[in-house]
Parts: C-alpha cells; structure tokens; sequence
C-alpha cells in the first residue's frame, strides 16, 4: 500500500508542499461525508487499521475512529498508559506482533520522539504518526492548515504565530515545517525558557512578548501549557503565565486587526487563553476538530493508494 | 620464553625519534633491539613486517568491559581479545560495574580475569567514590595496591567540588590521574544529544556544551588548587578544547582526552533517531569535530581513547530516548583516527602514534610506550594502506552497537605482540620461521 504521500505520514518536515496541498486538496471532498445523514462510504472496506495509543489521548483517537470508520475500515484500538519500558513489552516486540497479524495501517501516539518512524522501519504497514513525544504531530498540522486555508482562502504570505510552549510541542514542530512550506510566514512567542535555544535556525520570527505577536500576526495558533511545565521549573508560575503571555480579549482588541485563534485543544481555559477569546467570534477552534476528520479520512485514503483525482467519485462510494 | 623478530616494518616511535625500516627483536618479553636489518635468529618467530608500521603497542586508557555484572554484554576476556584485534596491547577498564570496582577486591578481581583473559593486558581503574554515589572517598591507596592505576567515576560526574577536591589531593600521595566524567547534571538531565538545531527538530531534549565545560573549568581550577593530576575523560567540546588550553598555558595539571567518535561524526548522525549514534557525551557539530582534531594535532588534546561501552542488541533497539548511551569501539579505534586525521593529513602516523600509545603509557605511568631497548615487548603492526568495511558481526567485542557499521575505513591493525607474544594476528601478517 504506498499512494503519492509514500508508505508513511510520520512528519511534515519529510513532505514537500505539493504533498501537502494534495492531503488538503482531498480533504476538501471527505468533508462533506460528514455533513451526511449515513456519514459512511465504502472506500476503505476490508482494510484493518490499529490505533496504537501509547500516551493517554481523547480527541486525536476519537477523530482518527472516526476517519477510519466514515471509510468503512476495521478498526481496533490498543491503549497502553506508560511507555513500552514501564509495560515490559517493547516497541519492537510491538511491532512485530502487529506485523504477524497482517495489518493494513498503524496509527500511533507514542511519548517518545522517533517512535513512529521506529516503528515505520520495522514493518511493511503504513504508519500514520499521531503524535510522537515533542517531535511532530503532522494530522494536526494539516487540520490547522486547512482551517487557515479555509478562511483566508490561501497559506501564501500568511502571517501566522504559534504561541506558547515551543520547546516540548509536537504541534508547533508539524506547524512550523508545513506553514513554512506552504510559503506562510510563521513565528513563535513564549517565554525564551518555552522556545528552543536554535529557535533563531528554525527559519522562524521570535516574538518574546504576547503584545508583539498580536501587532504582526493575521492568526494566532495557540499552543496548550502543559501543567507540569510549571513543576519543572520552566515558568513560575499559571498566574503569571496568563498575565504576560496569556491571549486575552483586551489584549486582541488592540490589535490593527481581527485575528483568528486557533488552539490543538484540550485548552487551559484562563491560562494560556481566555475563555471569551476561545468562545469569541474570531475562535476556529471547533472547525479545527471538524477539519480534523477529514483530514485524516484524506491522509489513510491516499495512503491505502487512493488516487487523488478520483477522491471526489470516493466520497460518492464509487472508487 | 620465545624470541620474536618483526622484519622489515617502518620502525615508529615518536617518543624516541625512531623512524627508519628496520628489525625489531623481542626477547624474553623485552625489546631487545629495534633498529637495523638482523641476521636471521634461530628458533625466533619470524614475523614479515614489510609495508607495515611497527610501533609501540597502543594503551586505551578508557574503555568498559562490563565485568563484573553485566557478562552478557562484554566479559573482561571478550574485551581483552577485542582490544589486542584493534591493535591495543593495554586497555583501562573503568570501574561502573555492578558491584563497583570501588575496593581492593574488586579491583584483584578485573586484574586476575584480564591475566587469565591473556590477551592484551588489562589494568583496572578504581572508583573515586564508594558505590560511585559521589559521596565518599574509595580506598585509593588499598586499589592502587591491588594493580588500579587511576581513580574514576566514570559513567558519572563528580558533582560535588569538595569530593572533587579532595580526590585530587588525595590521589597525589600514591601519583595517579584522577579521571573527571564532565556532566553538570542539573544541566544534562534527560538531555538525549546535543542541544542544536538537530535536537529542536527532531524533539530530543538536548545537552548543552555547557553541561561539559562548567566541569572541565571546574575541574581546571581545583587541579591548580591542588596541584593534583586531572585527566578529562571523553572531551566533546570547542569550549572545552578552549579552556584545557587556557589551563595548560598556566602550567595546570590537566590532561585530555578524546574519542574517535568526536573526532569524526557530528550530531547530523542522530537524524533518524539512530540509537548507535546516542552516546554521552552527544555528537556534537563540525565546528567541534574540526576543533577537537586541531587540539588533537597541536597537544591540547593528550590522547585518544575509546570510550568502548557495549551495550545489549535489545536495550540499542528502541526509542531513542530510553535506549543507553555508548558505542564500541576497541576494534575500530585505530582506523577512525586513521581515517579522519592522518588520511587528509591533518595529523602525521607519528602523531597518532604519540596519541594512542606514547602518552597514555606517560601520563598513566604504564610500561610501554616505546620501542626502546630494555622495555615491554608490547608492540603493534599497522597496514596503514589497508581498506576495509566495517561488519560489527565479524568483531571480537560481544557489542555490535557502532556507527560506523558498513563503512570503509583506513588502515587496520594486522598484529598484536603483548610481553614478545602474538596475541592478535591476521593473514596478512605472514608469520613464518
């Protein structure tokens, strides 16, 4: 099974834009099944796909189930809390047992930067990274993508800032290569001790404080924080966080103009963004979640083989 | 005992100045002669050194043989035989094993298993700390009895100043080094290579040049306190080179040393999350490597040693960021220093030489070194025109953890002679009577 995005999707950094523009080209079409009353087509039928979830994770595995399962695929899913190492079994052992049981695809989220393509090297199925450790979570960087694209209509000079913690996020990475791919110019903002120190040689502006992000951006991809940062030692502390980098209401309205907030979700509502921010008129972060069904219904079709041209004849069940 | 004569070989030994194609005669386990063409010997083992580089036999100064503990990985007789097929005669088995060799027992124990592995020979290192935990001295005195012939914690850092300190004075009274494994771990902590543009791209926590050069500065300025012998183990960094210099030329008592590894490969190797590439100190960036071969040529730098550290196939295959760190290298030492340096000139054979045998016998006070008259017959014979690819299932090590695996390197090591024995020999040495 190998279509025009190869055997894999383990990162954006691997892809070239038109590889890119053709996953949201095809998601365009597999949206629209899920506006459907039966939000079910056949394209998929008879391909068994493994949902290999290392690292607790509720939406990302729901939205994944669900692509699969608009696409009619067999799906299991696997949850293992802990790394391989605290489990016992390892990541290759893993590997081989899913190979041995001939499997079409793998999904995985796993906390180890590296494990998807691990895994990628070890056996014959597509592999579709769902997220690995601080490395990339590519699905979610083509849904913010296509979200972007949906409401400015192209990524071509768009001036898009991921805000927040850089430094430990997959999401920012996958962001970071395709937006800067797609010919968008991207930055970061956070506190220095949240970007990683080559920040400079990531082909990103920097923006140390929130009000500088706001005055250039045209959107803001807000990352989450994830608590246990604090006890780390990264930040002092929530409180603070919110009132230096917090995106708030008072603070977008001094923007030049109306910015579009996007968030990979779960949020800290009152953290990193204020709730009339997230709920606020500008907020796409609900399209996000619709998009990121499509998404991944696009990203398993073309690499089950599914050729691009014929996705819209898929969507009708006929290819 | 046997008579050996190594005919025809370009006599090496930076040490004395030799450099001529000559004889070398080894009796009774002493160099007897290294020089000019011989008369042939009765009941002398004959040994066709033609093309060949004869030169003191190399002394790794750094290298983990696993034993006690961990058998299955390396044993101190799979070591030794490794070691005597890289071309070393003597190795240093650093004292993490499991118990630590942190007494005189133990260390009696790695002495006798290297005398009974009978291949190159093995010198124990004690621990600095008792159970390496960095909190109490170790019976220098009681292991250097036993045959111990410097003091570590290797694997870990001495973090705290004042052990640091008072190892050093310590170890003055029975003259040895006090080797320092230079790791500010607060800095280092779940750091899996280095911190760089490599590491911000692939999601790996990464080690700042810092965590090694706050040690070595540390370091520095304590032997100058104490006037004690700091050897540096396994030097990774520009910043570090920059600051061994800056203690030399102050008459400090610091000495250096260097892996091939940080003398060839950079941080580009860990791209795709090869764990064979995941060693600590990290990979660091062509501006180190270049910086570390320039302090390797102008003496900054003392030696080269391996930092062989053998590792289970299982516990290497996995997410990089739990796989152990280390590579071997006892068997590709000699070639990756051959290959990156003295092929493109920027070190001479003599040099190498210097590095890998003359002055770990001096700064550890070790027989060997030499090829003069009257010393250890331990001897190393060189191709230095060979070619060859490395195949890790071939070597003599139970490790396979390498990343040079596949790749052709320069120059090879073709016969070991520990004590006027042939402990290592290969076709190509013809041996004949």
């Amino acid at each position: 099974m190998s279509g025009s995005l190869g055997k894999d999707l383990l990162g954006l950094a691997k892809l070239s834009a038109d590889q890119i523009r053709l996953v949201l080209d095809t998601a365009v079409p597999f949206r629209e099944i899920s506006e459907r009353k039966i939000k079910k087509v056949p394209t998929l039928r008879g391909a068994t796909i493994v949902n290999l979830f290392f690292e607790p994770s509720t939406r990302t595995r729901i939205s994944f189930e669900f692509a699969e399962k608009r696409l009619s695929a067999d799906t299991v899913n696997v949850a293992s809390s802990g790394s391989s190492v605290t489990k016992g079994e390892t990541l290759v052992d893993t590997a081989r047992n899913l190979e041995a049981m001939r499997i079409d695809m793998v999904v995985i989220r796993h906390g180890a930067s590296g494990a998807a393509q691990f895994l990628a090297e070890r056996i014959e199925s597509c592999v579709v990274n769902a997220g690995d450790g601080t490395h990339e979570h590519p699905t979610q960087g083509l849904l913010d993508m296509l979200t972007l694209r949906d409401h400015f209509g192209t990524l071509e000079g768009l001036r898009v800032c991921i805000c927040g913690d850089v430094l430990h996020s997959r999401v920012a990475r996958s962001n970071i290569w395709g937006l800067t791919k797609m010919g968008a110019e991207v930055a970061v903002c956070g506190p220095p001790s949240l970007l990683p120190n080559a920040v400079h040689d990531l082909g990103v502006k920097v923006f140390h404080r929130i009000e500088q992000a706001i005055e250039w951006a045209q959107a803001l991809n807000i990352l989450r924080l994830q608590l246990e940062r604090m006890q780390a030692g990264y930040i002092p502390s929530l409180r603070e966080y919110n009132r230096v980098f917090g995106v708030t209401r008072q603070r977008l309205d001094r923007a030049p103009q109306d910015i579009l907030i996007l968030h990979p979700g779960p949020m800290n509502r009152g953290v990193e963004i204020d709730s009339d921010v997230a709920d606020g008129p500008h907020s796409v972060i609900l399209n996000q979640v619709t998009n990121g069904i499509a998404v991944r219904m696009a990203v398993l079709y073309l690499l089950a083989g599914g050729r691009p041209e014929l996705a819209e004849a898929a969507k009708e069940g006929s290819a | 005992m046997t008579t050996v004569v190594l005919r025809g070989g370009r006599l090496l030994d930076p040490g004395t100045g030799l450099d001529e194609t000559g004889d070398l005669l080894i009796r009774d386990g002493r160099i007897e002669h290294a020089g000019h063409r011989l008369e042939r010997i009765d009941d002398a083992e004959e040994i066709d050194c033609t093309g060949k580089l004869v030169t003191p036999g190399f002394i790794d100064v750094h290298c983990h043989l696993r034993e006690p503990g961990r058998e299955d990985v390396e044993t101190i007789e799979t070591g030794a035989r490794a070691a005597a097929a890289g071309g070393f005669t003597a190795v240093c088995a650093m004292p993490n094993t499991q118990p630590v060799t942190d007494n005189q027992a133990a260390v009696g124990f790695v002495q006798r298993q290297g005398q009974r592995a009978s291949a190159s020979r093995v010198y124990p290192i004690g621990a600095i700390s008792v159970g390496q935990k960095g909190e109490k001295l170790a019976e220098f005195g009681e292991m250097i009895g036993a045959g111990a012939v410097a003091v570590s914690d290797d694997g870990r850092p001495v973090m705290s100043a004042h052990l640091m300190r008072t190892a050093l004075e310590y170890a003055l009274t029975f003259g040895v080094p006090v080797i320092d494994h230079c790791e500010e771990l607060t800095l280092a902590e779940g750091g899996a290579m280095n911190e760089g543009i490599v590491s911000a791209r692939l999601g790996l926590k990464g080690i700042p040049d810092e965590a090694e050069e706050i040690m070595v500065i540390r370091d520095i300025l304590l032997a100058r306190r104490t006037r004690g012998h700091v050897h540096l183990a396994h030097m990774s960094t520009k910043g570090s080179v920059e600051l061994i210099r800056w203690g030399k030329e102050r008459g400090i008592n610091v000495t250096a040393e260097v892996c091939p590894h940080h003398l060839s490969l950079t941080e580009d190797e860990v791209e795709h999350y090869d764990t064979n590439a995941k060693m600590n100190p990290p990979l660091r960036t062509a501006e180190d490597v270049e910086a570390l071969q320039q302090a390797v040529k102008d003496g900054t730098i003392d030696l080269v040693a391996t930092d062989h550290a053998p590792h289970h196939y299982d516990e290497k295959e996995r997410e990089f960021a739990d796989a152990p760190n280390g590579i071997i290298g006892l068997e590709t030492a000699l070639s990756v220093v051959a290959t990156w340096l003295v092929k493109p000139g920027i070190i001479s054979w003599p040099t190498l030489v210097e590095k890998m045998a003359v002055q770990p016998a001096r700064l550890f006070k070790l027989p060997g070194g030499t090829l003069a008259r009257g010393t250890v017959g331990d001897v190393t014979v060189i191709d230095p025109d060979r070619e060859w690819v490395v195949d890790a299932a071939s070597f003599r090590t139970k490790g396979r953890n390498t990343p040079y695996q596949g790749r052709t390197l320069h120059a090879k090591a073709v016969c070991t002679v520990v004590g006027g024995r042939v402990v290592f020999t290969e076709n190509s040495a013809a041996h004949g009577r």
